[in-house]
């Protein structure tokens, strides 16, 4: 029964013409990578207000469902039910792009990451390059955001961001050259491999400067506490996205989220080494702890998303002036000192990262 | 040196990595938080919460209509009216309460000669209609009759400290 139908499935296949086959080919992939982030963002979500309310002593959203877990759900529907308002004098057209421009590169940088060694939608070689490129197309999404709609608080906040996140990608980029230096690569895949040989052979330990910067300007970049001065509720109600609402607000949430998983992976990837096991190489444990897999991965990415939540709880949000001096006083020379180090040690050979 | 110290210490974030411990430890500390409609605080005898007007254990109304707590409510949301009874004592034909003006001040309840308009410990009450606000006599005289066991046991306790 079974087998008869597998095989008029791939009778119906064959019969589909080639060229077709791979743009369906390609859709499954995509849906296969971007359905997954959808359920990871959701949740991330219900774990930033539980995080957030453990450490404020409260016990966080716990009503829907057993312990909360169907909260994420409940404000999704609440969000697609709410009504779309579009203020009378604002651009309807820009209006309405704004949050597709956002979202649209925060999904498109996921293409090549590499979730483990082969698992990756698209394995090209200036991965590095691409990932910058498309972080950074983010920020026009903001800017039309706060341009179109036509209010004064809108604008300050797409200004703001504009600002913020130009400074940032210059110490965030200084970051990844020094990655790039060490790995003699751009393709994320060759990254991880180049990081092989348990926990004191990732890069974090080399670059653990560049590490630190990489981090915190992600955390900039996407615009979470302490840096939100983009939103900045008591200064300027919500930044950029005051005059949006229902699902086009919602489209801004979750391309916000989907960067912050998208900053705490590249982290995991470039600096402790993606899916390898920090115990490779020490026998008994390496056969114990099941090797590298997917599952580090995660447990990285989780790590550095429960950092993001951990600081927006701790930390007050950043003067606007302060964050321009730390990005450009502070990173930058950092990182340029670290290169100029970096490239000491890969011109002596210093093992076990650069030989 | 001490200069160098500080910027070694701003470098490594370590102030940073203070508060974050501080507030890690807060993560694993106990949650204070009680879940209302499942659990309740406890409440004070002395709670001011949706008014009453009590009996006498034979049945008749406390009430002799002095209207000390009209002329006592600061946001004026008593109304009382009065005449003679048959029997020569002088009740109230009318006593309402709006709940939209009343501040829960607890004044009318210390102003009252013979303890009849009281406070009790109900807190948790809605109006689905326009005029549902008014407390009317009956109403009041419904709360007390309801209520009497826990008003009783709450004025016996707080009697020693008045």
């Amino acid at each position: 029964m079974i087998e008869t139908m597998l095989q008029t499935g791939m009778n119906v296949w064959a019969d589909v013409p080639p060229a077709l086959q791979v743009v369906l080919w390609t859709l499954v992939k995509m849906l296969a990578l971007v359905l997954p982030l959808m359920g990871v963002v959701a949740y991330l979500t219900l774990a930033e207000r539980k995080v957030i309310g453990y450490i404020q002593i409260r016990v966080g959203p716990n009503r829907v469902g057993p312990r909360g877990f169907g909260q994420p759900i409940a404000d999704a529907l609440k969000l697609i039910m709410k009504e779309l308002i579009i203020p009378s004098s604002a651009n309807r057209f820009l209006f309405l792009l704004a949050p597709l421009v956002t979202l649209a590169p925060a999904l498109a940088a996921w293409a090549v990451v590499p979730m483990s060694d082969g698992l990756v939608l698209s394995n090209i070689d200036a991965g590095l390059l691409y990932i910058l490129a498309m972080t950074s197309v983010g920020v026009y999404g903001i800017i039309i955001a706060g341009w179109a709609s036509n209010s004064k608080y809108s604008f300050l906040g797409a200004m703001r961001s504009a600002a913020q996140i130009v400074s940032y990608e210059i110490a965030m980029g200084f970051a990844l050259v020094g990655v790039l230096m060490a790995a003699h690569s751009l393709n994320l895949t060759a990254i991880v491999k180049a990081q092989e040989g348990g926990l004191w052979n990732w890069y974090w330990l080399p670059l653990f400067p560049l590490f630190l910067v990489y981090f915190i300007a992600g955390v900039a970049e996407t615009n979470r506490a302490p840096f939100d001065v983009a939103e900045g509720e008591s200064e300027i109600v919500a930044g950029f996205h005051v005059e949006y609402s229902g699902m086009s607000f919602g489209l801004f949430m979750l391309a916000e989220y989907i960067n912050m998983v998208l900053v705490a992976i590249l982290t995991s990837i470039m600096f402790l080494g993606g899916w390898l096991s920090p115990f490779d190489g020490i026998p008994w444990i390496e056969d114990w702890m099941g090797g590298s897999s997917i599952f580090w991965l995660i447990g990285k990415a989780a790590f550095f998303l429960f950092m993001y939540l951990w600081m927006r709880a701790t930390f007050p949000r950043y003067r606007y002036d302060q964050i321009m001096r730390l990005g450009w006083k502070v990173f930058i020379p950092i990182t340029i000192v670290w290169l100029l180090v970096v490239g000491m040690l890969v011109m002596g050979q210093v093992g076990p990262w650069f030989d | 040196m001490n200069a160098i110290v500080r910027y070694f210490k701003s470098l490594l974030l370590w102030e940073l990595l203070v508060g974050l411990r501080l507030t890690g430890r807060y993560f694993f500390a106990k949650k204070i938080t009680i879940q209302y409609p499942d659990e309740k605080t406890p409440l004070s005898p002395r709670f001011r919460g949706l008014h009453a007007l009590r009996r006498y254990p034979n049945g008749e109304e406390r009430c002799i209509a002095c209207k000390l707590c009209e002329a006592v409510c600061p946001a004026l949301a008593i109304t009382i009216e009065s005449e003679q009874r048959a029997d020569g004592t002088r009740r109230t034909t009318r006593y309402d309460i709006d709940l939209f003006k009343c501040i829960f001040c607890g004044f009318c309840e210390e102003s009252c000669p013979v303890d009849s308009i009281v406070e009790t410990r109900m807190f948790e009450y809605h109006f689905e209609k326009r005029g549902e606000n008014i407390l009317t006599k009956d109403k009041l005289l419904a709360i007390g009759d309801k209520f009497e066991t826990q008003i009783a046991a709450d004025r016996a306790e707080d009697a020693r400290y008045r």
